[in-house]
């Protein structure tokens, strides 16, 4: 973490759920999907926060849900100190220039039709009453500053490839200068080599222009190389969350260990000699979570109580947050 | 030993409107019964065009297998009529795709597929190739066989797929089985379990696995060789612990360096590597790595350098300068 330590967002008992509708004439509300479930995280200015999670644990939810690009079911996201989750839709606006999301896929969130140049520019056009010649040289900057070549703006985003692309989107998300960036798995869709190029931006980017990163991802090796603290989600909840060392060096849920030692190692003598904690099963449907803790139908440690009692999400050391009934210092 | 597989000088292009596609451009290798190779790249590498291309499976036009021999028990499957290579497919070599999703027919149950090459391959009736593909659902681990046998294709989770893709493949007894990625689409915990089971499937059967992955990763824990692909070329191939400990092609350490590692030091940079892979509509005349390589010379522009033995059992690599970039002291 940096120096500065001031909490830039705070989420507090955030939940979405999606309604689910069923019949043609009488649409009735049936049940939900439980996206996000009682999630609570602070995150600091400066620092970047790794969300971690298989399919379908709500990590992009959350993110969404931070910007209300989805209205919050309940809980308080409050940024900066002031509670956006009451906000009108003007006073809003006024807040979502200080925050920007990159998408997972930079094929599908580049317009196609638009030029590079009028991407860029289109948050300038929203928030900002630049000319026209000076949304042109901060284009020209925003360009240079992500490594792709000024003269690219009249071209359309098919003559990019996926890093170039995802640079693009890089360039747009820092166009009203934000203090918060949400990445949204930003390298998923990349190959590796290409990979290791965004996420070296993004970390120069950050010293540069201090920011403060939310990055969600599934890889926990490349969440845990970018991260300053991360959290790791599973079915709608936070499971654990604590420094990136200490998580790494005593994950305290079951979860966790299991997850770190799914992860592929890159080097055969250490692959080969490692005890791997296989879960057994699929992830269940968010539509019905299991009762209790949520993880309890593929957790090695589970037993009667946490078949009925969900775990209290509590900080057991400073700083390292579990939600297990079981968790330990050892 | 008599080797399985016998790939010589295998050459694969794709005649489109823009030109000429040189997806395989001249490789060469072989596989001994029962060994696990590692075939790794990243998008259009050629990985997977290979595989295709020794199964005849290449959609022609546009593609077109040009030139070359794949020796598979004595004989040259380029040479076989399509019914003699029909034989093949599935019965000696099968073939797990990378998306389970959609290598599945939504319209037939899954336990129709199975059967469906029992019948096909080994002249079983109807009740023998149920009661078979029951056997094997149960040997890829998937609980209540004889009710999801009857089940469709969408009643199955991700890896529940994946685990009946690798059940059908597995069918026949086939001495080679391809696997094209077949746990990129899937969540780690569940990856983890799919590597298990086709290593805990190879030891048992003893045949020979082919594993293609973008992932430097995976293929560390289970491999006894790995094929490095770049551009339609194999530029470097050894034992699996020699290519991780002396990679000797710098795309390989680049590859390698491109990775986050889960016990990285804090404050690591990742070693990315610079640029994008070459245009395969025009390759460079010399080595197609010359435009991202670090160490690029005027003489790598020429031709494209052949492999040469490193000194290291089995150990080859396509790089002009390897001796001085990676052999100083020695």
């Amino acid at each position: 973490m940096t120096t500065n330590s001031t909490v830039l967002l705070r989420v507090r008992n955030l939940k979405k759920y999606f309604p689910i509708y069923s019949g043609l004439v009488l649409s009735r509300h049936v049940n939900d999907v439980k996206a996000v479930d009682d999630v609570s995280f602070d995150v600091y200015r400066g620092e970047t926060l790794g969300l971690v999670g298989e399919t379908g644990c709500g990590k992009t939810t959350v993110g969404r849900t931070v910007l209300r690009l989805y209205e919050p079911t309940a809980g308080q996201i409050v940024f900066d100190g002031t509670d956006i989750n009451a906000l009108g839709e003007n006073e809003l606006r006024a807040f979502r220039r200080r925050m920007q999301m990159i998408f997972q896929d930079p094929y599908a969130s580049l317009n196609p039709r638009m030029t590079v140049g009028s991407i860029i520019s289109a948050p300038l056009d929203v928030h900002t009453k630049l000319s026209k010649k000076e949304k042109q040289d901060r284009v020209q900057e925003l360009l240079k500053i992500v490594g792709l070549n000024p003269d690219f703006v009249n071209r359309y985003p098919h003559e990019f490839s996926g890093g170039q692309r995802q640079r693009i989107g890089i360039a747009r998300s820092l166009a009203i200068n934000p203090e918060l960036i949400i990445c949204d798995e930003p390298i998923s869709s990349l190959d590796v080599s290409i990979q290791a190029q965004v996420v070296n931006l993004l970390e120069e980017l950050q010293d540069k222009l201090g920011l403060t990163y939310i990055f969600i991802a599934h890889d926990l090796s490349m969440v845990r190389h970018i991260s300053d603290r991360m959290a790791v989600m599973y079915l709608g909840k936070v499971m654990e969350l604590a420094d990136r060392n200490e998580i790494y060096l005593r994950p305290m849920h079951p979860y966790t260990q299991a997850l770190m030692s799914a992860v592929p190692v890159p080097d055969p003598s250490r692959a080969r000699n490692r005890q791997r904690i296989l879960l057994e099963g699929d992830i269940p449907s968010p539509v019905n979570p299991p009762v209790g803790c949520h993880f309890h139908t593929r957790c090695p440690w589970a037993d009667e109580h946490c078949r009925q009692v969900d775990p209290e999400y509590r900080e057991i050391v400073p700083g390292h947050f579990v939600a297990c009934h079981y968790a330990r210092i050892n | 030993m008599e080797s399985l597989l016998t790939v010589k000088n295998l050459q694969t292009n794709f005649y489109t409107e823009d030109g000429v596609v040189r997806a395989v451009n001249g490789i060469s290798y072989s596989m001994r019964p029962g060994e696990i190779l590692g075939v790794v790249g990243e998008s259009g590498c050629g990985k997977s065009v290979h595989a295709m291309s020794i199964l005849r499976l290449i959609q022609s036009p546009p593609g077109k297998i040009e030139g070359g021999e794949v020796w598979f028990n004595g004989r040259d499957l380029l040479q076989l009529t399509e019914d003699e290579m029909r034989k093949v497919r599935g019965h000696e070599i099968a073939m797990v795709f990378q998306d389970p999703m959609s290598s599945l027919n939504p319209v037939y149950t899954v336990g129709f597929q199975i059967s469906e090459a029992l019948m096909l391959h080994k002249g079983m009736d109807k009740q023998a190739a149920r009661k078979r593909a029951q056997e094997l659902l149960v040997l890829v681990g998937i609980p209540e066989a004889s009710k999801r046998l009857d089940n469709y294709p969408h009643q199955f989770s991700g890896g529940m797929r994946q685990r009946a893709m690798i059940a059908m493949a597995l069918s026949c007894e086939p001495k080679l089985l391809i696997a094209d990625e077949p746990t990129t689409a899937l969540d780690v915990t569940i990856q983890a379990q799919i590597i298990n089971l086709v290593i805990k499937l190879q030891q048992e059967l003893g045949m020979a696995v082919m594993w293609i992955t973008h992932d430097l990763g995976v293929v560390a824990e289970m491999v006894n060789t790995i094929n490095v692909m770049y551009a339609g070329y194999i530029i470097e191939r050894g034992p699996v612990m020699d290519i991780y400990k002396n990679p000797t092609h710098p795309y390989t350490v680049g590859l390698l360096g491109s990775l986050p590692r889960l016990d990285e030091a804090p404050g690591t940079k990742l070693a990315s590597i610079p640029g994008l892979p070459p245009d395969l509509l025009a390759l460079p005349k010399g080595c197609p790595f010359y435009a991202r390589c670090v160490y690029r010379a005027a003489q790598c522009t020429e031709s494209m350098p052949p492999l040469e033995d490193t000194g290291t059992a089995g150990h080859i690599v396509a790089c002009w300068r390897w001796k001085e970039i990676f052999r100083k002291g020695a």
